[in-house]
């Protein structure tokens, strides 16, 4: 009992997760500062929000971004989703091997391999780069995200609800509308909102896919923090921290919720 | 009632001579506000097989717990061997305990895990390798040695755990729901083994359970424990025949409770009047009661005989109706209901292999037993 | 109804061939063309072969000779070599520094640990290179680390941390630390507690039983930790060209360079190509410990 309190253990936890918010903690800081000299402060001012908002390039970036974001997660699921089912309910087929190998090995394929092999294949069929590019490409990453995601709650939910379900009376599809995805939900939505994060964050594939005629957020913004470090970036970051925090605080307190509900409900049940 | 414990059997806790191994002096473990042991004060002798025994949540795992030295006494001092072993880390006191989990270490082999606590003592390396191979050999698992725990059975891995703590030769094992992970048939056969082992090696064994069989049949004394108090000390044949409290002949097999006045007649008999007209029950009673006494007459089902006609031999008699017949093959339960609406059970051997079912439902019946076949309780 | 498994195996299977396997067919077959000044910069091309002696040809124009070139040229080893050290001693730091946070997390009182769980995790959804940038003003010479160290009087001037290697190093431990914390946590968190209690009852101090019995027992995750950082940090390209300096080597960084600065296609093909077969170990030895892993809990 005592030993879940110990003096190593707060200190553990007091420099790691200092070290994991110190540096974005000052960045958001430093958004907040009068001077374009990033490292030295000269007062409170939200100029560089301001400045941010009239960047044209950054606002077509920032919509280039959700545009590519939205296709390709949305597609993601779905394809991740299908292949999940089939990597945990197909049984054997030809190839199945292949077909798990493709699902795994882009999650730890470098970005830079990946986006390399898939610019050469646009222009060796011609496909001229922009959005639709970018789309293709991180549909086929994230998909095998989604499709980790989704399995492993597919792989781990009863069997036997479907079984269930088709004793019942359902056909085979009905029986995965009715039972089976409202089962899976949590867990594609999830797949989505990674499939959405891992779109936003990419900067090396779209560097390889993207044309003149699309640059999203992440390639604005490498460029412009390979010159240096620029307030307006800090800004920008800022915001972003922002709305991911909201996020995952809101998600998490939800969760929360849902749990202390079923216990609660768990408790009630157990006293009539 | 005269108890004959036959003066050679092993009853150290009778000899006020001998010097008890584990003494718990007011023991109080609390934890926040809830006090889990209250004041406890229990001696435990060398070579006892001595049991813990109370339903979950009582304090018995708490106790031992303290034995082992994961938790503190907040007031009081247990000592081992004259010794108070308050102050002593788990880790540098002789006393080993089987974990209710068994706690096998899954990345170690059998023999492995039997070696690990010899490698922390002064043990030379060089009779390691005995000591398991004995070890194991006690426990019948020699040609398993080189498996992993995941590789083995539910009752080998309960072996190897019970060898593994035993190789260090401590003072004192202690035993937390050893067998509660086997099933009926494995546990029955379990309990032998480790009554026999605890023979033949001579050490202390302290067990933990909330099976009142398994106390009753591997224990020497048993601790009857309730909301962090001792209820009885006794062995088992005591806390069975004579127990000391509703809550104990309750809680250890089947028993009828009849609720009456005390009429004291003679020396130890009283006469109980429990029902307005119905002629009085004849017991008798170590324990003293005055006269209109509340008390609590208990039985237990196989001490009152079954019978159609009125026997004229037993001294105490009452006519009722059968309600159920429980038929568990060995014997036959019947819950007889009186006229006053209360319900008694009886037991009655089924002796004969093919014999005429005596009794049906609704037939109506004597119930009989003797004046010292129960006991008389205050509360 | 068979129709429609068809269905459902097609679909997903033949976008991954389309998007992910022929890509990689290609790469292989650029590795092993010439370079030419083109569009595409290249040759052969597959443009215009419609018999079999036509195929011979171009099957006759591809050699081995920007490999030959990638063993010639010392930079390309040299790249691969740094990248290699770099990839193995940033994962050994990030071990250090996410074992005792992971080890903390899973010894937490068990209403905290989905707090802490979320904290491990927020910095995960949050934009990778945001998270690498926010280093640039803390670790520059003018920066904060500088100025808190000159006003402490550790140092009299200013470190130069930024664009040297070990800003990366800090980059790669900062940014993939939530990879390794999270697996080792899992693995620190399944474990049974009565462990320790029968290491320490058979004689263990709780330092030994630290040793024999948490470390062998977190030891798949930390190695899938492991795994999860190296992988990647090997191909890695943003923290270097981002945090790194001009003498950065790291193989990501090359063939970035090779490819938008030289448009030496087939070159950086081949160190692609390269790249890969030195991955292909390690990723083989993950696959197998999550196997393990998986049969393990079943």
């Amino acid at each position: 009992m005592n030993r879940r309190y110990s003096w190593f253990n707060i200190t553990s936890l007091t420099l790691g997760f200092a070290f994991l918010y110190i540096p974005m903690i000052i960045l958001v800081i430093y958004s907040f500062n009068a001077s374009k000299l990033v490292t030295v402060w000269a007062g409170f001012s939200t100029r560089w929000y301001g400045e941010l908002f009239q960047n044209e390039a950054f606002l077509d970036a920032a919509w280039v971004t959700l545009k590519v974001g939205l296709a390709s997660s949305t597609l993601a699921t779905v394809l991740g989703t299908m292949a999940a089912y089939v990597m945990v309910r197909s049984g054997r087929f030809m190839g199945r091997t292949l077909f798990s190998g493709m699902i795994y090995a882009p999650l730890v394929m470098p970005e830079v391999i990946t986006g390399l092999s898939l610019l050469l294949l646009f222009i060796s069929i011609g496909l001229d780069r922009g959005v639709l590019t970018i789309i293709l490409a991180h549909t086929t990453f994230s998909m095998c995200y989604v499709s980790v995601v989704v399995s492993s709650r597919l792989a781990s939910f009863d069997q036997s609800l479907e079984e269930a379900a088709l004793d019942l009376g359902c056909t085979p599809f009905d029986a995965f509308r009715s039972v089976t995805l409202p089962i899976i939900t949590p867990a594609v939505l999830s797949g989505w909102l990674l499939a959405f994060t891992l779109s936003l964050d990419d900067l090396v594939i779209a560097s390889f896919t993207s044309g003149p005629s699309a640059t999203t957020l992440p390639i604005k913004i490498f460029s412009a923090v390979r010159l240096g470090v620029s307030p307006e970036i800090n800004a920008l970051s800022t915001i972003l921290i922002s709305i991911v925090t909201f996020g995952v605080i809101s998600a998490s307190l939800i969760s929360k919720r849902a749990i202390a509900r079923q216990r609660r409900e768990e408790q009630e049940a157990l006293q009539v | 009632m005269a108890f004959d414990s036959g003066s050679a059997a092993f009853a150290p806790w009778e000899d006020p001579g001998q010097k008890p191994l584990i003494s718990f002096k007011s023991v109080t473990k609390r934890f926040g506000n809830f006090t889990a042991i209250d004041n406890l004060t229990l001696d435990i002798f060398e070579k006892e097989f001595f049991a813990l025994l109370g339903p979950s949540g009582c304090g018995k795992t708490t106790l031992m717990r303290m034995l082992a030295g994961f938790e503190a006494p907040s007031e009081g001092t247990i000592m081992l061997d004259g010794q108070d072993i308050g102050p002593i880390p788990p880790n540098k006191r002789a006393v080993n305990m089987m974990f209710q989990s068994y706690a096998l270490f899954p990345h170690l082999s059998v023999a492995d895990n039997i070696a690990f606590g010899l490698k922390r003592s002064d043990m030379p390396k060089s009779e390691i390798a005995g000591r398991v191979e004995e070890m194991l050999s006690l426990v019948q698992l020699s040609q398993f040695a080189s498996r992993r725990p995941h590789q083995i059975s539910g009752g080998q891995r309960q072996r190897v755990a019970l060898a593994r703590s035993l190789a260090k030769a401590p003072k004192l094992l202690l035993l937390d729901e050893p067998l509660g992970a086997l099933d009926k048939k494995l546990r029955q056969e379990t309990q032998f083994e480790l009554m026999d082992i605890q023979e033949k090696t001579g050490t202390t064994f302290v067990i933990v359970t909330h099976d009142q069989e398994e106390a009753m049949t591997v224990a020497s004394r048993i601790a009857v424990v309730n909301h962090g108090k001792l209820v009885q000390v006794a062995p088992p044949d005591r806390i069975y025949e004579a127990p000391n409290s509703i809550y104990v002949a309750d809680f250890i097999g089947d028993v009828n409770i009849i609720k009456g006045l005390a009429k004291p007649e003679s020396d130890n008999r009283y006469a109980i009047q429990w029902c307005e007209n119905h002629a009085p029950i004849i017991g008798t009673s170590q324990h003293a009661f005055a006269s209109d006494d509340i008390c609590h007459f208990a039985i237990r089902p196989e001490k009152v005989s079954i019978t159609r006609d009125r026997p004229t031999d037993r001294t105490n008699t009452m006519q009722g109706k059968v309600l159920e017949i429980a038929y568990l093959g060995n014997i036959s339960t019947y819950h007889v209901e009186l006229p006053t609406g209360q319900v008694i059970k009886a037991q009655q051997a089924n002796n004969r292999r093919i014999s005429r079912r005596s009794f049906t439902w609704h037939d109506s019946v004597w119930l009989s037993f003797t004046d010292t076949a129960g006991v008389l309780l205050s509360q | 109804m068979d129709l429609r498994k068809l269905f459902l195996i097609l679909v997903p299977y033949s976008w991954l061939l389309a998007l992910f396997l022929i890509p990689f067919a290609i790469v292989l077959k650029i590795a092993l063309s010439d370079y030419a000044i083109a569009i595409p910069p290249y040759v052969p091309t597959l443009d215009g072969i419609g018999n079999w002696s036509d195929f011979k040809t171009f099957l006759s124009e591809l050699d081995f000779e920007n490999f030959i070139f990638l063993t010639e040229d010392e930079l390309y080893w040299r790249a691969y070599l740094s990248s290699a050290k770099i990839a193995f001693l940033s994962t050994l730091m990030t071990l250090l520094v996410g074992f005792p946070l992971a080890y903390a997390m899973a010894r937490a009182a068990s209403e905290w640990r989905p707090t802490l769980m979320m904290l491990a995790i927020l910095p995960f959804w949050t934009s990778f290179l945001i998270r690498v940038y926010a280093w640039k003003s803390i670790l520059s010479q003018e920066g904060y680390l500088n100025q808190v160290l000159l006003w402490v009087g550790v140092i009299d001037s200013p470190l130069m941390i930024l664009n040297t290697n070990t800003a990366v190093y800090i980059g790669i431990v900062y940014t993939y630390l939530p990879f390794m914390v999270l697996p080792v946590y899992a693995a620190l968190e399944k474990l049974d507690d009565t462990l320790l209690e029968a290491a320490e009852d058979l004689g263990c101090s709780r330092f030994q039983a630290f040793w024999l019995v948490t470390v062998p027992l977190s030891k798949p995750g930390i190695i899938a930790g492991c795994f999860l950082v190296f992988i990647p940090a090997l191909g890695e390209f943003v923290i270097p060209s981002v945090l790194g300096g001009s003498d950065t080597l790291m193989i990501g960084k090359v063939l970035w360079e090779e490819f938008f600065s030289n448009r030496d296609w087939p070159v950086a093909s081949a160190v692609a190509v390269i790249l890969l077969l030195l991955l292909i170990l390690p990723i083989v030895l993950f696959q197998r410990n999550e196997q393990k892993q998986r049969e393990a809990e079943k």
